[in-house]
């Protein structure tokens, strides 16, 4: 098929699905919150809240867009836009799955692969900082402008150490490709256990792992580290006066920045869409019983609904058959090349995105200086310690 | 499709640094030449040295001009005033620019004559393989010594920061 209409149907399928996703994540996020804090979280629009993204976004668009005075108009329209636009970026070198063929189509699944994908990313988040810092300075408030700094100061600090975490991996599968990266993680130890980077000799990338993941809660100014947007102390941050779809587009970012760390998390550490075990051992089973077991746990609770919730009646089964539905798309012979590289990445990088909402559920706020000091004084020298050890050891190792 | 690609980045990366020199805040020319670096990564691309676009986006784009907005930020530097006798400049500028740019035309065209083709796309020395490999081997000393260049430079920005505490 012509190349340009298969980029253009790609393209169209993933950004559609990664703004749904987006949208959604805030619904997600905003129940495991309400869980952990004991509290049934949104529920009143839609069955258990689902229809919330649906009506933030209504809310959000029909809003009406203010202006602070003495605010830099160019910018402070440019900024959100420029941080929109930024962190979508980035999505299109991360590889889903392996070389599949479909309708008769043999394509990869992705949008694109770069021979520098790692630095590609490294290159696009290194300028993410450009939206929140003009969007901090043009709006004329010396709440953004707080916000925004810390907020700079913090994602240049935290970049070192994830720039350096992220070279570690490299070393050991030896190129810069995404999908090269996952190929080379695709092997077993004794046929059973992967050899994910996290896992792989000759030295394990399991505290290269940790600190991407310490910094790159930094870089998207997520809790422990949200200082840039400490409500007790900068009402809101970098965005306190932004509203309507500007705010917005702020908000989007966020989330997409999440997602797209949680991805080259898993491309790089976790293996990508590589399984947990070998199909040989039935790991092509594990997507529809997974999706069997979430559908039986909708049946269970749905037959036992509270008294006062009795619309759960009706719709948990609803939500379970879908989740059937899906558990036997996945049993279908010709759809599984695509769909189960997909289901093992998608869950990987889902439960990275869970870990992130999980310690912001968690954890406390760290004080600005003992941020700071955390970056340069530990997470910097453990960062190039772990980095010469592999380093010498592909060294020694290799043939 | 290169041509196309070379001539609307390299419009960009011109108008950006125009627009650099003629606006008056701090911020907007700063931004300027963010643009400009940008477009330059482009057109390394397209030439081939892809490692190049990337490092020029991750360093200039991405932490040098970081710095520079930083600081732009923290001295919350507003905008300059024109200079007063802008028609005289102009009246004597003008007609230098053009000299300028005839000289630099001039210069080009002889250095580089339209025989030879500008290549594009085939251009293959720029993976990260093939600089790292240079760096390593043949220009390693060279390479050496700008580390500890940046070392010295490192050492005495700490100790002057350190004669202000």
């Amino acid at each position: 098929m012509n190349f340009y209409v298969l980029s253009l149907i790609k393209t169209a399928i993933v950004a559609l699905a990664l703004l749904t996703a987006l949208a959604y994540l805030q619904w997600v996020e905003r129940k495991v919150l309400a869980h952990i804090q004991l509290r049934p979280g949104p529920y009143r629009v839609g069955p258990h809240g689902l229809l919330q993204p649906v009506a933030d976004i209504i809310k959000l668009m029909t809003k009406e867009g203010l202006m602070p005075p003495g605010a830099n108009l160019f910018f402070y329209l440019f900024a959100p836009f420029l941080a929109v636009t930024i962190c979508l970026i980035s999505i299109v070198v991360i590889p889903f799955g392996p070389r599949v063929e479909l309708f008769g189509v043999q394509t990869n699944m992705g949008l694109t692969d770069l021979n520098i994908g790692v630095l590609f990313i490294l290159a696009i988040s290194s300028l993410g900082v450009y939206g929140v810092a003009l969007g901090g300075w043009a709006s004329n408030s010396k709440y953004s402008l707080l916000g925004c700094l810390r907020s700079a100061a913090q994602m240049i600090s935290y970049e070192l150490p994830l720039a350096l975490a992220l070279a570690a991996p490299l070393l050991l599968v030896n190129t810069l490709d995404l999908r090269r990266i996952v190929d080379a993680q695709g092997g077993f130890w004794f046929g059973l256990f992967p050899q994910w980077n996290v896992f792989a000799g000759p030295f394990p990338q399991i505290f290269s792992f940790l600190i991407f993941l310490i910094a790159s809660f930094a870089e998207t100014n997520r809790v422990p580290f949200d200082l840039p947007e400490a409500e007790s102390e900068l009402v809101a941050g970098f965005h306190t006066e932004y509203s309507s779809l500007t705010f917005a587009a702020f908000f989007m970012s966020e989330y997409a920045n999440i997602v797209t760390v949680c991805c080259v998390a898993t491309v790089l550490f976790l293996g990508g869409w590589q399984p947990l075990w070998p199909a040989a051992y039935g790991s092509n089973y594990v997507p529809a019983l997974v999706h069997f077991a979430a559908a039986a746990v909708f049946f269970y609770h749905g037959a036992q609904a509270l008294k006062t919730r009795m619309w759960d009646r009706f719709s948990f089964p609803v939500l379970g058959f879908m989740f059937l539905g899906l558990g036997v798309l996945f049993l279908i012979p010709f759809l599984q090349p695509v769909l189960i590289p997909l289901f093992w990445f998608l869950a990987k990088a889902g439960l990275l995105v869970f870990l992130f909402i999980w310690i912001r559920g968690t954890l406390p706020r760290f004080r600005y200086d003992q941020l700071m000091r955390f970056a340069w004084t530990f997470l910097f020298p453990v960062a190039v310690v772990n980095l010469l050890v592999t380093g010498l050891l592909v060294a020694l190792t290799s043939k | 499709m290169d041509v196309w690609l070379f001539l609307t980045f390299a419009v960009i990366a011109v108008g950006c640094a125009i627009n650099l020199v003629l606006q008056t805040h701090p911020i907007s020319s700063a931004l300027s030449l963010v643009g400009v670096m940008g477009s330059l990564a482009v057109l390394y691309l397209l030439l081939g040295g892809e490692f190049i676009a990337a490092v020029q986006l991750i360093v200039y784009a991405g932490a040098i001009m970081v710095l520079f907005i930083f600081v732009i930020m923290l001295l919350n530097a507003g905008a300059e005033r024109r200079p007063t006798r802008r028609v005289v400049a102009l009246w004597i500028s003008l007609p230098l620019l053009f000299t300028f740019i005839a000289l630099a035309a001039v210069l080009v065209e002889s250095q580089a004559p339209r025989t030879e083709v500008v290549r594009f796309g085939g251009f293959t020395g720029g993976t990260a393989a093939e600089v790292g490999r240079a760096l390593f081997t043949r220009y390693l000393l060279p390479f050496e010594i700008t580390s500890i260049l940046i070392l010295i430079a490192i050492l005495g920005a700490v100790v002057l920061a350190r004669k202000e505490i």
